[in-house]
This record gives structure tokens, C-alpha cells and sequence, in this order.
């Protein structure tokens, strides 16, 4: 499974590569970890006429604290930084209990969280993970950057709002508040599958332990990651005891529109999806109330 | 004569060179010119061929050529049929074997339409994109009822059916049986098996020399004298012009002795045709479709009882998914058809089975040949009907074990290998009763599990037996050398796909003949360095070419002490052979080399004598007249998640008596690798075919291959009821891991979740959180 | 339309090697067939099986998921690297050997290349940790069991224990 010819160019600088990206547009393709465009390149469902190598970029790999509590990661930085890095165990446990459900160590030595982003496989963990946190994604181009919110990035199915000339650089995301809690879970067939549901849920207790912030965020639920946003708003003002986690998953349920596959049934996804929500966020609640 | 290494957990004397990785696959050759090989395949399981234009890839720069069927003259013929139908009375057989290029229909999709050769694999599969075909897509034959109903399309047009075969084989009288009996439990089974997707794909590399007048095939054929001998008749060439070597190969599993695949047929031909060597290795999307695979049947099955739990008799009726064509006989459904009367008395049987063509790639052997559908029928009734009766599953079983004191045992039909169906040796009861004991059972039954039932966890227990008829004919054979340099080589026919042959055979030489396991080399695989043989299947390798390689040793061991004796002016029986020579007992410094005695026996002067041979050397043959029936039982203990039906398997048992053993550390290794397999085909593994015939999930990332957090430890026991059918008196062991897994995973699965009590049965294999989940709320999707 | 060459200089077990390759090379096909190391074996090309593992820059990677063209400046090593000498394994290699963990050695590379880093990280891991460790390596031949034992093995012996 031979790839198609293309032209190969290993960035030299961002100025270079940007320059190349707009001159190509939707022809070039950048390269990080490669891990999901080879394999499309190797089926030859993905044929670029040119190949922008940006892994010799270093200054998109870095991992910096921003602001109270929040983080800045550059777009290069490897999935296996997300893993160890001590900033993200520390600030963004979400990221840190999710990522090691992301294929296996060797996909993770090379992949990148913005390859995995900007690819928005809707099936991916990382995409529902930036949903749930609230991120903000980081666009450059030799026109100059612009913010974009993660529920306006994930258009469709590898689709995102990065336009032809278009580089994800860096991802932002917000500190997380005190008695907060965060839980990833997912049930895939075997371990570093594509999930077949999964949920990265977060909550948020005021003083008297009652909801003051939440969102259930999930992935291979429809053709981006999904944000239950009805089902999370409902949540607010709650005390989050059974009854009140049951009904979330409920709502939940309704609003994704998984689009099932060979491995699980539409209705088996949604019916994970119930589970998933309420063993989530149970362990949010249990994490907030007990330090967050 | 010590035994210092049969039987022994000795170390292999392969590894050092597979852990360098300096181990020469197929894909390794490399050859001054050589070229590259790329198949165009049916986009489509089944379509008429109008049209074929290669103009823009003959233009395509670095392309050499590009052949359709047209171009294949009269070397364009179906393959050869491999096994002929078993000679049973009223038998339909209808042979239709693959062609080297499909020429005016495609019947599978991935079946091979036009070849391109090309300076690289990548140029190759560039030209593959510039061919233009004309198809006109048919109706796909998917289904198997449907194949058989009429105003179905037919896979081939001129049989006017999709019925492949039909076979009824019977023995006593099932429904005067049926009249007596107390209880019947009728059930519609479905088995579906997958692929076997060893982590190297096929591949050929062929060279012709015309100066030297000789082929050199390298191929990943689990058969390489078959191989070599098709090839020369097809291309019209003596034997002894073709050279086929099987080098390391990476996993064999049975699809791999399929044989003329069309890329076996067409690579030498071009590499001769072009006068430059030919390479093609197979990519791993091709080889979902383009290597054969074992799937579907649909049983129709019912057993007769008597209230006591013993089993009168069983009818089967079932149909078997041949692919679109059948070289390989009707070796699978035989074997469900004989595996599925186990390790019990069934006094009457009366089972019939259709196979049917579909559009979809052809089935061949693939561990377990068929034999797990039967067992899945047999054990599943076994379980249902022991509820009905209130009977403990062990105790139905027990009831009706085929006692000790009956073997051989006779079961009236005729096995795969045309013989009849004969059990040479076995003892199941105490398989079962160290299986039961192994896995804790009991313990489980009467404590753990209502423990953790109590904790609201779903854990549940099973236990399976099964019988596997190993070591069939036709024969195999082996030299035994003893060299100059006092190392001893020992080569054979077959080929080895990772089972160990380079230390098993090893073994059973240095024993023979006294030296260290480590000065025994072993070749297998090179048609030049043995000229006869019939290959690596049906868990045969150690119990035929095994007992030819013994046979053969012996001989050479009475060569030295014959020579020795002569040499030493002495009595045999006073000469002590070990440490690599030959000694005089209790006259220290008469002692000689084996090398050097090697050496006196081939003389540069005088003469060999009437009747004898030069050199210390030996050919023997070994060919069983029937199978050696090798038997068992797994056991596991898994809990499944209640709300998500994922499974943890918590305790996994298998006792396997395969008779002698020859190194219960490769042994072990097999059956652990048959398991895993096992696993697979219970819980991960299906090739999820469409209603176009088109398969879904044709890459590894959605054909699930268990890995190493899927695949449990298991606890290994053995028991040993020697085959009297060989001197060595081991049977095979290749396939049993892989055989009862299906049925196991059903019993299990049913006891975790209490299915029973909810009027809830597993008829089907494979199962998943997905299909457990549609079971158990109720209905389907 | 010939196609663009570009110039690298690799290192692999610590030789460099200068060579110009086609854009659309695969690393895996590099090391197998013009750099002629052939113990780097490919099952799938599309990054699942593991067979093509090596280390890159010290961490496991898919070779058949990148470019050669990639590799330009950085260190490779491959199974024939492991090795202090001919005749003479690796410690890994030889608890392998001992304990029966490869059958058809068709995965071994890419699982030895993957231990021996896991290893490094993890000199005394339990055997849920190794087999999540091998869990992106298949083998269809073994069952895994006796490549876990191995690798346990190797672990014990550095430590100068005897394995459990």
C-alpha cells in the first residue's frame, strides 16, 4: 500500500511553511505526526499534491502555564508530552486521564494534539476533550492568527474551520476553577480503539455542593464531537445526586446522533452513552467533592 | 538409548537468528533486475467483464507490463483441484477452482483482474490506477439461504445453482432413535470463522536463468514440493528445473497452503516471460480478500435423548459458505461434520451438509478447519439439553465420554482424509475432571461466585470438551546426515511457519544419534534439499514428517554403530554412542568422532560395498494409514460488565492430551496461540460482508486481532494417552487451542449473565458487547 | 516525470548513512530495501500491527507511517542494532530465547524494539503494565503469554532476581 507521488518540503521556518500553505491551499497538506495522514496516504484516500513537513518546527512543541490555572500547548507537542508532562497532570487532569486511551505509545511518541485536532476525527478522544474544557484553537496563517472557540473549530466529519492557508498552532486552554472535577470515560473493543462511545465530563460545586458549572462532551456520537449541552445546563443549580445524574444521561442521549459503524449499533452507541454519562459523572462529582 | 531431549523444555535453535532479525523471509530477496508485481482486483463481488483497457499503463514510465487473462493464452486454465470430493455414496460435487485472471466475470470482489510488473511497487500501483475496465456489476450471492432460493444470481452461470456440494453421511438410524426418545432440543446455530491474518501477508519472488535453465521460487507456501511440483506441469518444465523454498514464514495458520493462488501461478510466468526476477508481496488490504478465508455455516441441528442425560442421536443439517470457488474439496465441512461427534457416544447420526457458492473469497483450512462449527453444535446442545434435564453440564458430559476401554473406536463415517473416522487412543473423563480442578470449579460454583454475585458483579463459568483429528497421510519424509564436521543436518519436505521444526525434529535426532541438540541443523522448506513431501497442515508436521525424521535416525544410528564396529574390530553391543562419537565401553581412548567416522564411510579409495551407501545417511518415509485423535477441555472463568458487556476474562484452563511430547515448551506455545485464535473467532473477530458482497472492515484497525491485554494467562495441563499409530506415538497439537473456544465463550457468557433464568440462549458465534447487549434487552437492533 | 530526489544523512545503529530518496518512500521500505536491513518486517502499513517498529530518536515509532525523507538528521535503530556482536544477544534477546516468546519471529522485532524502551522507563513492571505496554504490538502466533514471561524475565535479571 504504496502512497501516491506528491512533493515533499520539510518546513524551515513557520514563515516558509505558511507561505507554501496558501500558495497550495487545499493541495498541501501539513505533516506532524503523520499518524493519520500516512495511513489515509497509504490507502491512497488521501493524495496531496504536496507535503509540508513542519515537524523540524520545534517552537510549536511546548507545553507553557497561561494565566490562573491555564495552559497553552503548542500544536506540535507530542501526544506523549500530554501524557507526562507534569503542568497538564497537574492543571488538566481531564487531558492527562484521557490521552492514554489515544491508540498506543508508538502513536503517541509521534502523534501531535494539533495532527489530532486538526484532522477532527469525530471518533477521537482529543476533539470531545477540548469541547468539555472550553479551548480556544489557535489558527496562523501569512495573512495573520485568529482565535477560534472549539465548539465553532469541529465543522463535520474531518472537516474543521481551518481554512486553505490555515495552520493550528496553538490551543488554549482555560484554567480549571476550584471544586472542580473531571472524568474520561470510554468503552472501546480493545484497548486503543477508537472508542465506540466516550464521554470527558466536568463539573463545577458552588460552596453548598450544588452545581455551579458542567459539560458532558462526547466522541464518536455524530459527525463532530458533540457537546450535550442541554443535558450539562440542566445539571446547573443541582445538587448531582442520582436521580439528578440519571436524568442528564437521559437528555444526553437524546442529543448526540452517533452514526454507528461495524462495531456498535447506533442504538448500542446511545445506549453507552447512558451508561458512560452516569459512571462519568458520578467520578466528576466524587473528584470535585473530594478536592477537585 | 537416554533420552536427553525428547520430552525436554529445550530452548530453539531457530531464535538467534528470527531475534537478529537476520532470518530470511520472502520479502528479503533480493535479486540484481528484479521487478516488481501488482494485481488490479474486482472492485465489485461479482461483474461482468466487457472491456479492459491497459493503454495508459503501458505508456506509464517504469512499467514493463501489464497481462490480462487474453494475454495468458493457453497457460490460462482453472487451478488444479486440490482434494477430490470423499467417496460417499450420493454425493454432489460441483468443482469449480480460481483462475489466474478473471476472464469475462469477476465472482469476489479483490479477485485479480490484470497483472502489472513494474521497476518498483510503487510504480506498479500508480499503473493499477490507469487501467480502465468495463465491469457490469451482477447481483451478489451473499446470503447463503438466499443463494439457494430460486431466482438467486448464480456465482457460476454454466452449474445453473450455487450449490457446491452436498454430502450426507449417516450412521445407525437417527429417526427410529428419535422415536425413543425422552427429550429433543432442536436449534438453529450460526458459526461464523474469519481470517487468519498472520502478521506477514503472502508473497512470491520468482527468478528464471535461462543460461542455468532453472526457476528459483521463493514463496510463503505452507507446501513447497506441491508447489514445486504444479509449477513445473504448468509451465512445462522438469521437476528437477523448479526450485520452490519456503524460508522463515511469518505464520502459516492453513491459508497459506491454499494452493495455485493466481499470484503463485502468474509471478514465475512473468519472471520467465520477461527473463527478470519477479517479486509481488501481497499488502495487507489486498490480503483480506485475495487470501482465502474460513467462514459462515447455519446449522440446523437436534439431538435425542434419554432422560438420563445419554444421547441417542443427532441430525444435522447444515450449510457451509465455500466462497466462489472450491479447490479445496470439502475438507472444511467434513471435518464439522466428524468433530462434531467429540469425545461422545453417538449412536446414531445423520448429518448432511450443502456447500454453497457465494460472491465472496474463497474458503480454505484455517486452523481448526471446520471442526470448531462442529464442536460449537455438539457443545451447545449438550448445555441446553442438561437444562432441560436438570442435569449438571459436567454430568451430561461424563454420561457420555466414549469409555477408555473402547478404542479404537469406531465412529462409522469417513474423516477428512477419507478414511474412516477412527479414535486410536484417548481418556476423556479425567481431561474433564483436571480441567474442572484446574479452574477451581467447585470453589467458583459453590463460593467465589455467589460472593461476587452478591457484590452485583456478572461472573460466570465453562467448561468444554472436543476432540482434533491430527497427523493424517499421506506420508512425509526425512534425511538424516551425519557430516564431515561431525554436525548432523536433517532435512524434510515440509515447511515451518514458526512450530519449531528446526528444534523439535532436532531433538528427536540428537537423541538418536548422540550428539548435542545445538550440531543438529534442520532444513525444511527447499524442494532442492528434499524432493517429496505433502506440507505443514491438519496438525501434522510433528506426528508424520516427525516419525519419518525418528525413522530415519534410527537408521542412521545402526549405520555408526555398524561402522564403528568395523572400524573398532568390536561387537556392536560393546560400543557406547553420546557427546558426538562413538566409544568402546569401559576402554577409555577408544573412542572415535562421528565426523570422522562420517568421513571413513565415504572412501576416496577402495570400494563401497554391494548393497550399502556411502556416508552415514539415511532416508525414511512415514505414512499413517489414519489420524491420531488428539482430545480436551478449556475452562474459563469471566466476568461481564452488565450495563456495557465488556468481558474480562478472570481464569483461563486448558488440558490437552496430544499424546508423546515431543517439548512441552512448544507445546505449550501452540496451544497458547491456538487460544488466542480462539479468542478472536469468539469475541473480536468477523468479516463483515455487505449485501454487494462488499467487505466493511478491510484493514486492521476494524478487524479486531486480539492483543496482549485481550488474551488472558492460561493455565496449561496435560494428560497423555499414546497413539499406537506411530512409533513415537505423538499426535498433533497445532489447532486444539484454537478449536473450543466458541462454545466456551457461550456457556461462560450464559452463566455470567444468567441468560437462562431470562430464556436467553447464545446460538452464534462471534458474539460482542454489541450483540450481547441486542440479546439480552431483547430482539434485534 | 521522474521523480524528486532529496538528500538525507540518517543515522541507523549508529552509522550514517547518506542516501537520496523519493519523496513518497516509506521509512520502513528505506531500511528494508536500500538500506538492506531487512529484520524491520511490514505486516500492515497502516500503523496497527507493529511489525515495522523501531526507535526513532530512542522512541518506538511506525516506520510505516513516515517518510525516509524524514529521517534526515535523526537516529534510527532497528533489531540489528540490539546485538553487542555477532554470536552474542542482547539480554532482552535472550530472555526471549529462554522463555519461548516468538514462534514464527515475524513481530519480534518491532516487540523487542518496544520493550527495550518500555524497559528503560519501567525497569520493574507488573504484568498488567507490560501487557498494556505490548498492547500496540499484535502476534498472532504466541498468545502473547511467553512474550510477557520474557519480557518479566529480562526485568528480573537486570534486577539480579529470579522471576516470579
Amino acid at each position: 500500500m504504496k502512497p501516491a507521488p506528491f512533493r515533499y518540503v520539510a518546513a524551515e521556518s513557520i514563515e516558509r511553511a505558511l507561505a507554501l500553505k496558501a500558495e497550495h491551499g487545499d493541495d498541501a497538506r501539513f505533516l506532524a505526526g503523520g499518524q493519520s495522514l500516512i495511513p489515509a496516504m497509504n490507502f491512497r484516500l488521501a493524495q496531496p499534491a504536496v507535503v509540508l513537513d513542519i515537524n523540524p518546527l520545534r517552537e510549536l512543541d511546548f507545553v507553557r502555564a497561561a494565566g490562573a490555572g491555564g495552559l497553552r500547548i503548542g500544536a506540535l507537542t507530542r501526544n506523549r508530552t500530554l501524557e507526562r508532562d507534569a503542568l497538564i497532570a497537574q492543571r488538566q487532569p481531564l487531558v492527562r486521564e484521557a490521552v492514554p486511551h489515544v491508540a498506543h505509545p508508538q502513536i503517541r511518541n509521534r502523534g501531535t494534539l494539533g495532527g489530532n485536532l486538526a484532522h477532527a476525527d469525530p471518533a477521537s478522544e482529543l476533539p470531545a476533550l477540548m469541547l468539555a474544557l472550553g479551548a480556544r484553537l489557535r489558527a496562523q496563517s501569512a495573512r495573520g492568527e485568529r482565535w477560534i472557540e472549539a465548539r465553532d473549530f469541529f465543522r463535520g466529519v474531518f472537516t474543521t474551520a481551518l481554512r486553505a492557508d490555515e495552520l493550528l498552532a496553538e490551543v488554549e486552554l482555560p484554567g480549571l476553577p476550584p471544586r472542580t472535577g473531571t472524568c474520561f470515560m470510554e468503552v472501546a473493543r480493545r484497548r486503543g480503539d477508537y472508542a465506540m462511545m466516550g464521554v470527558a465530563a466536568v463539573v463545577t460545586l458552588g460552596e453548598d455542593d450544588r452545581c455551579t458549572h458542567a459539560r458532558l462532551a462526547y466522541c464518536n456520537a455524530g459527525a463532530t464531537p458533540v457537546s450535550a449541552a442541554s443535558a450539562a445546563q440542566a445539571l446547573v443549580g443541582s445538587p448531582l445526586g442520582e436521580g439528578q445524574i440519571h436524568d442528564a444521561a437521559a437528555v444526553a442521549q437524546r442529543e448526540i446522533d452517533p452514526l454507528g459503524n461495524v462495531h456498535a449499533s447506533k442504538a448500542f452507541q446511545r445506549h453507552l452513552a447512558g451508561v458512560l454519562t452516569r459512571r462519568a459523572l458520578q467520578t466528576a462529582v466524587d473528584r470535585a467533592k473530594a478536592g477537585g | 538409548m537416554t533420552t536427553r531431549y525428547f520430552g525436554a523444555r529445550v530452548q530453539r535453535n531457530e531464535d538467534e537468528r528470527l531475534l537478529t532479525g537476520r532470518a530470511l523471509f520472502v520479502d528479503d530477496v533480493e535479486l540484481p533486475g528484479m521487478l516488481h508485481a501488482a494485481f488490479l482486483r474486482s472492485p465489485h463481488a461479482h461483474a461482468r467483464i466487457r472491456a479492459i483497457d491497459v493503454a495508459a499503463a503501458l505508456r506509464r514510465e517504469g512499467v514493463v507490463a501489464v497481462y490480462t487473462a487474453e494475454d495468458l493464452g493457453d497457460y490460462w486454465r482453472p487451478g488444479p483441484l486440490l482434494v477430490p470430493p470423499p467417496p460417499i455414496d450420493g454425493s454432489v460435487f460441483n468443482e469449480r477452482t480460481q483462475v489466474p485472471l478473471a476472464k469475462g466475470k469477476a465472482r469476489h470482489a479483490g479477485e485479480p483482474v490484470a497483472l502489472v510488473i513494474a521497476e518498483s511497487r510503487y510504480v506498479a500501483e500508480d499503473a493499477l490506477a490507469d487501467i480502465v475496465v468495463d465491469y457490469e456489476p451482477l447481483p451478489a450471492v451473499v446470503d447463503l439461504e438466499r443463494a439457494l432460493a430460486p431466482g438467486s444470481s448464480w456465482v457460476h452461470d454454466d452449474l445453473g445453482t450455487n450449490v457446491a456440494a452436498r454430502v450426507r453421511q449417516a450412521k445407525g438410524n437417527y429417526a427410529e432413535a428419535a422415536k425413543r426418545a425422552d427429550l429433543i432440543i432442536k436449534r438453529r446455530f450460526a458459526y461464523d470463522r474469519g481470517a487468519s491474518m498472520p502478521i506477514e501477508t503472502r508473497g512470491v519472488v520468482a527468478q528464471w536463468d535461462g543460461k542455468a535453465d532453472k526457476l528459483t521460487v521463493w514463496d510463503t507456501t505452507q507446501a513447497p514440493v506441491v508447489i514445486r511440483d504444479g509449477l513445473a506441469a504448468m509451465l512445462g518444465l522438469s521437476e528437477r528445473q523448479v526450485r520452490v523454498i519456503a524460508p522463515f514464514i511469518g505464520g502459516g495458520f492453513g491459508p497459506k497452503i491454499m494452493m495455485f493462488y493466481p499470484e503463485e501461478v502468474l509471478v514465475p510466468w512473468a519472471a520467465i516471460r520477461l527473463d527478470r526476477p519477479v517479486k509481488w508481496i501481497e499488502d495487507r488490504a489486498e490480503h483480506f480478500l485475495a487470501t482465502t478465508h474460513e467462514r459462515g455455516q447455519l446449522h440446523d441441528a437436534e439431538m435425542a435423548l434419554a432422560k438420563d442425560g445419554k444421547i441417542l442421536g443427532i441430525r444435522d443439517v447444515f450449510l457451509h459458505d465455500t466462497g466462489a470457488y472450491d479447490p479445496y474439496g470439502l475438507t472444511v465441512p467434513i471435518n464439522s461434520q466428524c468433530t462434531l461427534l467429540g469425545v461422545y457416544v453417538v449412536p446414531h447420526y445423520d448429518s448432511t451438509f450443502t456447500a454453497v457458492f457465494t460472491n465472496k473469497p474463497t474458503v480454505t483450512p484455517y486452523r481448526g478447519a471446520g471442526r470448531q462449527h462442529g464442536v460449537f453444535v455438539m457443545e451447545r446442545l449438550l448445555d441446553i439439553a442438561a437444562r432441560a434435564l436438570g442435569l449438571d453440564a459436567n454430568e451430561i458430559r461424563r454420561r457420555n465420554f466414549i469409555p477408555p476401554e473402547a478404542f479404537p473406536y469406531d465412529n462409522e463415517i469417513i474423516y477428512q482424509d477419507f478414511a474412516p473416522l477412527e479414535y486410536d487412543s484417548g481418556n476423556y473423563a479425567p481431561i474433564l475432571e483436571k480441567a474442572l480442578a484446574l479452574v477451581g470449579y467447585e470453589r467458583f460454583v459453590a463460593e467465589e461466585q455467589p460472593r461476587l454475585r452478591a457484590q452485583g458483579r456478572h461472573v460466570g463459568i465453562g467448561v468444554v470438551c472436543y476432540v482434533e483429528g491430527t497427523g493424517i497421510g499421506p506420508y512425509e519424509g526425512a534425511k538424516v546426515q551425519v557430516q564431515a564436521s561431525g554436525k548432523v543436518s536433517v532435512v524434510t519436505g515440509i515447511g515451518t511457519q514458526g512450530q519449531g521444526h528446526y528444534t523439535a525434529f532436532a531433538q528427536i535426532v540428537a537423541d538418536q544419534v548422540g550428539v548435542d541438540v545445538r550440531d543438529v541443523e534442520v532444513v525444511t522448506g527447499d524442494t532442492d534439499q528434499f524432493y517429496w513431501g505433502a506440507g505443514t497442515f491438519a496438525s501434522r508436521g510433528a506426528v508424520v514428517a516427525g516419525n519419518a525424521v525418528n525413522d530415519a535416525a534410527k537408521l542412521v544410528r545402526q549405520k555408526i554403530l555398524r561402522t564403528a564396529a568395523a572400524h573398532f574390530e568390536c561387537a556392536e553391543e560393546d560400543l557406547v554412542i553420546g557427546n558426538g562419537a562413538v566409544a568402546v565401553a569401559g576402554v577409555p581412548g577408544r573412542a572415535v568422532k562421528l565426523g570422522a567416522l562420517a568421513a571413513e564411510a565415504n572412501p576416496t579409495r577402495g570400494a563401497v560395498a554391494p548393497g550399502t551407501e556411502p556416508g552415514l545417511e539415511a532416508t525414511s518415509y512415514f505414512g499413517p494409514p489414519r489420524g491420531a485423535t488428539a482430545s480436551g477441555a478449556h475452562a474459563m472463568i469471566v466476568e461481564v460488565d452488565p450495563e456495557t458487556f465488556v468481558i474480562a476474562i478472570r481464569k483461563y484452563a486448558v488440558v490437552h492430551d496430544c499424546g508423546t511430547v515431543v517439548n512441552p515448551l512448544l507445546l505449550d506455545g501452540q496451544i497458547h496461540g491456538g487460544v488466542a485464535q480462539g479468542i478472536g473467532n469468539a469475541f473480536y473477530e468477523q468479516l463483515v460482508f455487505d449485501a454487494d458482497g462488499q467487505l466493511l472492515n478491510a484493514s486492521l484497525a476494524d478487524y479486531l486481532l486480539p492483543t496482549a491485554l485481550d488474551v488472558p494467562r492460561m493455565d496449561l495441563a496435560h494428560t497423555v494417552t499414546p497413539s499406537p499409530l506411530n512409533p513415537l506415538g505423538v499426535k498433533g497439537a497445532g489447532e486444539a487451542g484454537a478449536i473450543p473456544v466458541g462454545p466456551l465463550f457461550a456457556q461462560a457468557l450464559e452463566n455470567a449473565l444468567d441468560l437462562p433464568a431470562k430464556g436467553i440462549e447464545l446460538l452464534e458465534i462471534p458474539l460482542s458487547p454489541n450483540r450481547l447487549w441486542e440479546l439480552v434487552k431483547g430482539g434485534g437492533p | 516525470m521522474t521523480a524528486e530526489l532529496h538528500a538525507i544523512t540518517t543515522t541507523v545503529n549508529g552509522t550514517r548513512y547518506s542516501r537520496r530518496v523519493e519523496s513518497r518512500l516509506l521509512l520502513s521500505d528505506f531500511i528494508r530495501h536500500d538500506l538492506g536491513l531487512t529484520g524491520t518486517r511490514v505486516g500492515c502499513e497502516h500503523g496497527v500491527c507493529g511489525a515495522c517498529t523501531i526507535l526513532y530518536d530512542g522512541l518506538p515509532a511506525r516506520s510505516c507511517l513516515m517518510f525516509a525523507a524524514q529521517a534526515n538528521g535523526h537516529e534510527i535503530t532497528t533489531v540489528e542494532g540490539l546485538a553487542p556482536e555477532r554470536g552474542r544477544l542482547d539480554p532482552l534477546q535472550e530472555a526471549f530465547r529462554a522463555a519461548h516468546g516468538l514462534q514464527c519471529g515475524y513481530c519480534t522485532p518491532g516487540i523487542l524494539l518496544t520493550m527495550k524502551a518500555f524497559l528503560a522507563e519501567n525497569p520493574s513492571p507488573s504484568e498488567g503494565e507490560v501487557r498494556e505496554a505490548l498492547s500496540g504490538n499484535l502476534c498472532r502466533c504466541t498468545g502473547y503469554q511467553h512474550i510477557v514471561d520474557a519480557v518479566l524475565l529480562a526485568a528480573a535479571r537486570r534486577h539480579g532476581e529470579s522471576p516470579a
